[in-house]
């Protein structure tokens, strides 16, 4: 007798679990997927969101930003998320992509901008280098130095052995692994840079583009360059203990640990808040989210949400994100994307 | 070859036994105390890891056990609560204004700014709480205690450290001039931290809870405890007692020991292809994390309970049909009774590895975001390894201590559930 009253309670436990499947099929908060660049600030809007209105809070994935388009981009429904955020532009490819699955209204808005620093120990010496000597230093394969248009692996120990006023000490970068977006930015932003100062590299990109890619975005995997893992706290922790080493991380980790690390010039341009902004420290990206406007009425909030966002409490030169280390847009560009997010303007292209 | 040659030796000098054996002892001696040694080394080896491990831990996360507070004299200014909309005044707007009659001199916009951020952002709920739960204040003054900002925090903490160059220090100058004071006029303490452990998520450490991964952990463990235990159970069962030993169940013995050694993402992975993308069950659920760890447990519950009947004896069993029970009587009455605490055992440890799990949650959407607290097995949840993977991801200096903090709650919970799991087996378990 008993055994059936155990048995009869643990299906009821079952049946009751799947009913509540079935109620929960209409979501009523938002979700949110997409770079984890984006994601200490998406989290921020999100919490104050949920506090000061009536909506639930939003839920935010971090999946890194193409994850988080291919999560997007597969339908319109509440099972897929309803926004997502991006360390970079949306692509051509994955524009088309939402299209063909019926994702075909998106609105587009770009929220900041963030630095990827290179950072030292607080009580090293200052490192002032350009992107010339950063593709140097970490490349897999640079330039013969005897001045030949050839390739020989990276035999640069010691950054003075690439330019004598470099310091005396071992290259060592501990730097985010390739699946991580930081590193996308860096190789796009440092490395193609300091590959294509060299003339003949250059001229290749036109010729095989293929080639060109190779040596561009090749990292060296000789010890010199470390991946340490998306962790940038641990990087941080690292380099304290570490004098001779550098580590390459976003701008808002050198922020928050200002007084344990100290950020490399360069092209003598230091990364500060201000130089960042004024877009006068070249290593910098534009951050955005994306919005399914199908979604817009159906899941409640959205509308409100992309408002609490580009308020400029939130986005404003003394707003809460900038605190967290979110890198303004300039006026212009803070009219045209607050206006769409307000209006819930769609893109038709990726021009 | 040499044979011939032994045998005449021990014809002309014929050794006893004992002899062999006292001229081998105290080599055997030497042998025994050397794996002795060894085993002890192998245990003080674990003890000191497992030593450094709990202290750096505790050492890093018991200063989240207390968070700083500020003292503040708050005029419940009748103006600015309008009776009609209490519950959207400018709370911010009171605290500002208790925050400026303290420090007079901070009159520029950069000073007010760096002043008003010595209070957390949190604060103006908890006052609107207060004000909402006695509205009768309102026209007087009261001193409250408010919630301080995470710098604050780590810097009466220690963690940040003073006698860093002006240019480069997170505090410098005034702010750090105003909080000796507030010291002095015995305005800040540190209290007991109660929002750790009754909050959900939040991007403000000082705000930051893991009560909602607390919540997310138990509903997720109901799902695979109500899930495996029974399946777990009745597979290994009637393995064990009816099925008939043959190729075919050779085959499924076979499958379930390599599904416990299967990686845990994998079972990530079938859960999105099915229960996600097939079934349609909601992302970040606790019904879907529950059923993919259901799917990881199973084996090892199974493996478990099935060495717990293998050790029934089978007098038991023969004793039991002799006296004219049938085959269920015999196991539902005997058998299983006798089986019951280590089957218990197994399963305590294989929720214990659930608890402890993230792969598998990352692909079914429950590594996020999540301040809401859940309640019910389809809210979104997260789980309190993930809450410990997003701390310590975190830029914010205050979460390294309550990362820690939150890995000291986990490593309790798993504590007390392999406790239980010894104290099953020692109270319950009979020997043969």
């Amino acid at each position: 007798m008993k055994k059936w009253i155990v048995l009869s309670l643990t299906i009821g436990f079952l049946l009751s679990g799947f009913v509540g499947v079935f109620a929960g099929a209409a979501r009523d908060s938002i979700s949110i997927v997409g770079s984890s660049t984006v994601y200490p600030f998406a989290t921020v809007v999100a919490e104050r969101f949920g506090k000061g209105t009536q909506f639930k809070t939003p839920k935010i994935e971090s999946t890194g930003t193409g994850g988080g388009f291919k999560l997007f981009c597969a339908g319109v429904g509440v099972e897929h998320p309803d926004i997502t955020n991006a360390s970079r532009r949306m692509k051509q490819s994955e524009f088309e992509i939402c299209g063909k699955n019926g994702v075909t209204e998106i609105v587009e808005v770009k929220i900041g901008y963030d630095g990827i620093v290179i950072a030292n120990a607080k009580s090293a010496p200052l490192l002032k280098i350009n992107r010339k000597e950063l593709f140097l230093a970490l490349a897999k394969e640079v330039p013969d130095p005897k001045g030949d248009q050839a390739l020989i692996p990276n035999p640069y120990k010691m950054w003075k052995e690439i330019n004598p006023e470099l310091p005396g000490v071992k290259i060592e970068v501990l730097g985010p692994p390739p699946t991580s977006g930081t590193r996308d930015a860096f190789v796009e932003l440092v490395m193609e840079e300091g590959a294509n100062s060299f003339a003949w590299i250059k001229e290749l990109a036109k010729r095989d583009a293929k080639k060109h890619k190779a040596i561009a975005n090749g990292i060296r995997e000789d010890g010199a360059y470390i991946e340490a893992g998306e962790n940038d706290n641990l990087i941080v922790q690292k380099l304290a203990a570490n004098k001779n080493a550098f580590g390459i991380f976003g701008f808002s980790f050198l922020d928050q640990n200002i007084d344990k690390i100290k950020g490399s010039m360069i092209e003598s341009v230091a990364p500060t808040f201000e130089n960042i902004a004024s877009g006068k420290y070249s290593v910098s990206r534009p951050l955005y989210f994306y919005v399914k406007k199908a979604h817009v009425g159906v899941i409640p909030g959205i509308q409100e949400y992309a408002g609490e966002f580009s308020s400029e409490k939130a986005w404003g030169s003394n707003g809460y994100l900038i605190e967290k280390g979110l890198i303004p847009l300039p006026e212009d560009e803070k009219k045209v994307f607050g206006n769409a997010a307000k209006s819930m303007a769609v893109i038709k292209s990726l021009k | 070859m040499n044979n011939p040659q032994s045998m005449m030796d021990r014809k002309e000098n014929p050794l006893k036994a004992i002899d062999i054996v006292r001229k081998g002892l105290g080599k055997r001696y030497r042998a025994e105390r050397r794996f002795r040694r060894y085993g002890l080394f192998a245990i003080s080896a674990t003890l000191f890891f497992l030593f450094i491990l709990f202290a750096s831990i505790i050492s890093n996360g018991y200063t989240a056990l207390q968070q700083t507070y500020i003292r503040l004299d708050i005029f419940y200014d009748a103006e600015i609560l309008n009776r009609e909309a209490l519950a959207s005044a400018d709370y911010e707007g009171l605290i500002k204004e208790s925050l400026l009659k303290l420090f007079p001199e901070a009159q520029s916009r950069e000073d007010k700014r760096v002043l008003f951020r010595l209070v957390s952002s949190g604060a103006s709920f908890e006052l609107r709480k207060r004000v909402l739960d006695h509205p009768e204040i309102i026209g007087r003054t009261e001193s409250f205690w408010v919630l301080a900002d995470d710098d604050v925090d780590m810097l009466m903490k220690g963690h940040i450290r003073r006698d860093i160059d002006e240019s480069g220090g997170r505090f410098s100058g005034k702010p750090l001039e105003w909080m000796d004071r507030l010291k002095k006029e015995e305005r800040i303490e540190k209290r007991f931290n109660r929002i750790l452990f009754s909050q959900g998520d939040s991007r403000e450490p000082e705000l930051a809870g893991v009560w909602g991964a607390v919540m997310g952990s138990f509903l997720t463990l109901v799902i695979t405890l109500v899930l495996s235990f029974p399946i777990g159970v009745a597979a290994a069962v009637y393995l064990e007692e009816f099925a008939p030993k043959n190729r075919w169940t050779d085959l499924i013995e076979i499958n379930i020991n390599n599904l416990a050694a299967v990686p845990s993402i994998v079972f990530g992975l079938l859960g999105l292809a099915i229960f996600l993308n097939f079934f349609g069950l909601p992302r970040s659920a606790p019904i879907v994390g529950g059923l993919v760890l259901s799917l990881m447990t199973l084996p090892v519950i199974i493996i478990a309970a099935r060495s717990a009947l293998k050790s029934v004896p089978p007098s038991i069993r023969e004793a039991a049909l002799g006296v004219g029970a049938s085959k269920m009587q015999m196991v539902t009455h005997h058998v299983i009774p006798l089986a019951i605490p280590g089957m218990l055992t197994g399963t305590i440890i294989g929720m214990a590895r659930a608890l402890g799990e993230t792969a598998p949650l990352l692909m079914i959407g429950m590594v996020a975001f999540i301040v809401d607290i859940p309640t019910g097995f389809t809210d979104s949840a997260t789980v309190l390894p993930v809450q410990i993977y997003l701390w310590a991801d975190s830029p914010e200096r205050a979460f390294v201590e309550r990362t820690s903090a939150a890995v000291i709650v986990l490593l309790t919970f798993l504590v007390v559930m392999n406790a239980t799991a010894v104290i099953l087996r020692k109270r319950f378990e009979r020997r043969w």
